[in-house]
């Protein structure tokens, strides 16, 4: 009995006692501090740089699977060649088809660009992942710029688009990556300024700190912050509705078009793995990380509670990707320029002036619950306000395009 | 050899060798590769030095802006490559020369004046302290708003310039 | 630790390999990129001389990021011009581009 409530104590903080315990096991081999240490943080950063690559094998699977039920399917299933009951090997078999397919070079190609592109996206893409806080004191590194970092890499991984476009050597890879990149350029800065605003709420860009402040999930006090940052997300990681750029029916699938066989399967797993680390970041940001009911006494529960919220806006994302048709480059640029950014700036502008009127006019304090409900009003008026004045300057612009169109065909005289 | 100077010389052997292969590059491209690679060195350089704002400023601007903005006008300016143009001018060789003589003066400037240095390690809350200053109206609070107007002035010219008629 | 004058003799040795980018490439957008290569090397010395004499205060942060924004509206304008003036001569070799108007 005793043994069994000293065992649940040890589960109760498990990943921090088993660091403790390899420690110990170290120490007691004979290795010097500094050598320790390091061996423990080589250890962390492969456990680390694993979790991404293991979730997205599961998550193509479970793509697969949500998007053939959703459509009145079944997919992968444990029919005809044997995948794992449930078809649950089907990423398996695929990598491993990947692996044998030919892995062609094509004629006047810049070779280093070429090969070094695919490696750099999931560079990147893993590289995001040092600063995710899995739980109370299990984070890969608490750096005082956290959410800095993490935008700072998905915007330095842009560059490698580029590259992989332009070193193909042909005019539709070019094309291609012109427009992945403006695309990418483009819904940055709403991404950037949702950041800001969560950034100026809380007080700190580091991510335990910006878990810490939300005993209410900041879903409930900046909704159209949130909504704000998940449409911007969806675009950077390319997903549908923004996903014109790599479909296979237009352009020829983007910057792909000559990469085969484990190249493209890197540029697949990046992506995977980009909605992943964006999905934590949502989380984190936005859902309140690895808070939860009863965290306090069993701490390895706030992973389990971060992985859960992760599995959610995962789910959310495959839902979206599955229904919506795809938008013109046109119109995506359109809905960024004209729609997102105006309404992160008024948020960021509007929110900022707010969380420093409260401590103004409230000089003793508020509750988290009055603070909370202000933000709240503030946030949804205004969205309200900034989609009105869009919606009526749009409705302006759209009679004059009408009176200049019926003039054309010499219906209506234009008075000058 | 401490941790320090053995990372000191890796990301600074990265910024020097990336800088020189970026101007013994044969195709522009691969020289717009090459500054890429010196940027992330110094990016690294500023880890060093305790500032991992302008570590991440350093990926964010120079990698993600400036870089795709460099990439973009090569490939706007060599659609139709007639001829293959030699990388260097005329006067390659003294500019060489120059470039050394200027290294060699500021070397030895550098290395024998006594700097007054300290030791102290920089305050855990410099980044608060970077915010601060460049909100202070006491502070830097003037240049950042006239910085903030320049960049408006540049993206306006430089849309006005290149747009088509 | 390491010395400040490994350092300063990095940034510039990285200055004086822009300054030959600038002096000794014919390419207009070489040039450029070997002047954001000298700003790089000058915003080493800043940060460098920040945390070695004064790391308390954020003057030297400060005139960092400064540095950051006018090289970037700098490189922007830059690009622009180059760009245009392909458009105009059909080349962007300095060498060719020497006279005004004809």
């Amino acid at each position: 009995m005793e043994s069994l409530s000293r065992f649940l104590a040890f589960l109760a903080d498990a990943i921090v006692n088993i660091g403790d315990w390899i420690r110990g096991l170290l120490l007691g081999a004979g290795l010097v501090d500094p050598w320790v240490s390091l061996i423990m943080k080589a250890i962390g950063a492969l456990v680390v740089a694993f979790f991404p690559l293991m979730v997205v094998v599961f998550l193509i699977w479970a793509y697969r699977k949500v998007a053939a039920r959703m459509q009145g399917r079944l997919g992968p299933n444990s029919s005809g060649t044997w995948a794992g009951p449930y078809g649950i090997l089907q990423t398996f078999a695929d990598a491993i088809k990947m692996l044998t397919k030919e892995d062609i070079r094509p004629q006047g190609i810049d070779l280093i660009p070429y090969n070094l592109a695919p490696i750099l996206v999931v560079f990147a893409s893993i590289a995001t992942w040092a600063v995710m806080p899995f739980g109370p004191r299990l984070i890969g590194s608490d750096l005082n710029i956290g959410i800095f970092y993490i935008l700072a890499f998905s915007s330095a991984a842009l560059v490698v688009f580029l590259m992989a476009g332009w070193s193909s050597n042909n005019k539709y890879a070019t094309v291609g990556a012109f427009r992945s990149v403006a695309q990418l350029i483009g819904y940055e800065i709403p991404q950037l300024l949702a950041v800001l605003t969560v950034v100026m709420v809380t007080g700190s860009l580091r991510m335990q700190e910006i878990v810490g402040q939300q005993e209410i999930p900041l879903l409930f006090q900046l909704p159209v912050t949130a909504f704000i940052f998940f449409l911007a997300s969806m675009a950077e990681v390319n997903a549908r509705p923004f996903e014109l750029l790599e479909a296979e029916s237009e352009l020829v699938c983007g910057y792909f078009i000559e990469y085969s066989g484990m190249k493209f399967g890197m540029f697949y797993l990046g992506e995977f793995m980009n909605s992943t680390a964006v999905a934590a970041l949502f989380a984190t940001l936005f859902l309140g990380g690895w808070r939860g009911p009863w965290v306090e006494q069993a701490p390895i529960l706030g992973t389990v509670w971060f992985l859960l919220k992760m599995g959610l806006m995962l789910l959310l994302w495959m839902f979206i990707q599955i229904t919506f048709p795809r938008l013109r480059i046109d119109q995506m640029l359109a809905f960024n320029w004209k729609f997102l950014v105006p309404l992160a700036l008024a948020n960021l502008c509007v929110i900022g002036l707010v969380n420093k009127g409260i401590t103004e006019w409230f000089p003793g304090g508020v509750s988290t619950w009055t603070r909370a409900g202000i933000l709240l009003m503030t946030n949804v008026g205004i969205f309200l306000a900034t989609w009105g004045i869009l919606a009526a300057l749009e409705r302006r612009e759209q009679r004059r395009r009408e009176t200049w169109r019926a003039a054309q065909v010499g219906e209506v005289e234009v008075s000058a | 050899m401490t941790v320090q100077q053995v990372l000191f010389f890796l990301f600074g052997a990265i910024a020097l060798g990336a800088a020189i292969g970026m101007v013994t590059a044969r195709k522009v491209f691969h020289a717009a590769l090459w500054m890429l690679l010196a940027f992330f060195g110094v990016a690294g350089l500023y880890v060093l030095l305790e500032a991992p704002f302008f570590a991440a400023a350093q990926l964010f601007v120079y990698m993600g802006a400036i870089g795709v903005l460099i990439i973009y006008a090569i490939m706007l300016t060599r659609g139709m490559m007639r001829q293959r143009l030699p990388r260097v001018n005329d006067q390659w060789w003294f500019a060489g020369l120059l470039a050394a003589a200027l290294l060699v003066v500021l070397a030895w400037l550098v290395w024998q004046h006594p700097w007054a240095t300290t030791t102290a390690a920089a305050p855990a809350d410099s980044l608060n302290r970077l915010g601060l200053t460049l909100v202070d109206p006491e502070g830097f609070a003037l240049p950042f708003e006239v910085a903030s107007v320049l960049l408006v002035m540049a993206l306006i010219g430089a849309v006005t310039i290149v747009r088509e008629r | 630790m390491v010395p400040l004058q490994w350092y300063l003799v990095l940034s510039a040795a990285l200055f004086c390999v822009g300054l030959y980018a600038v002096l000794a490439r014919r390419n207009a957008i070489s040039i450029l990129m070997g002047i954001e290569l000298m700003l790089n090397a000058v915003n080493i010395n800043l940060l460098a001389f920040w945390r070695y004499t004064q790391p308390e205060a954020a003057v030297g942060q400060a005139f960092a990021a400064f540095v950051y924004a006018v090289a970037a509206a700098e490189v922007a304008v830059g690009l622009a011009l180059i760009v245009s003036i392909y458009r105009n001569r059909e080349t962007v070799d300095v060498d060719e581009i020497n006279l005004l108007k004809w």
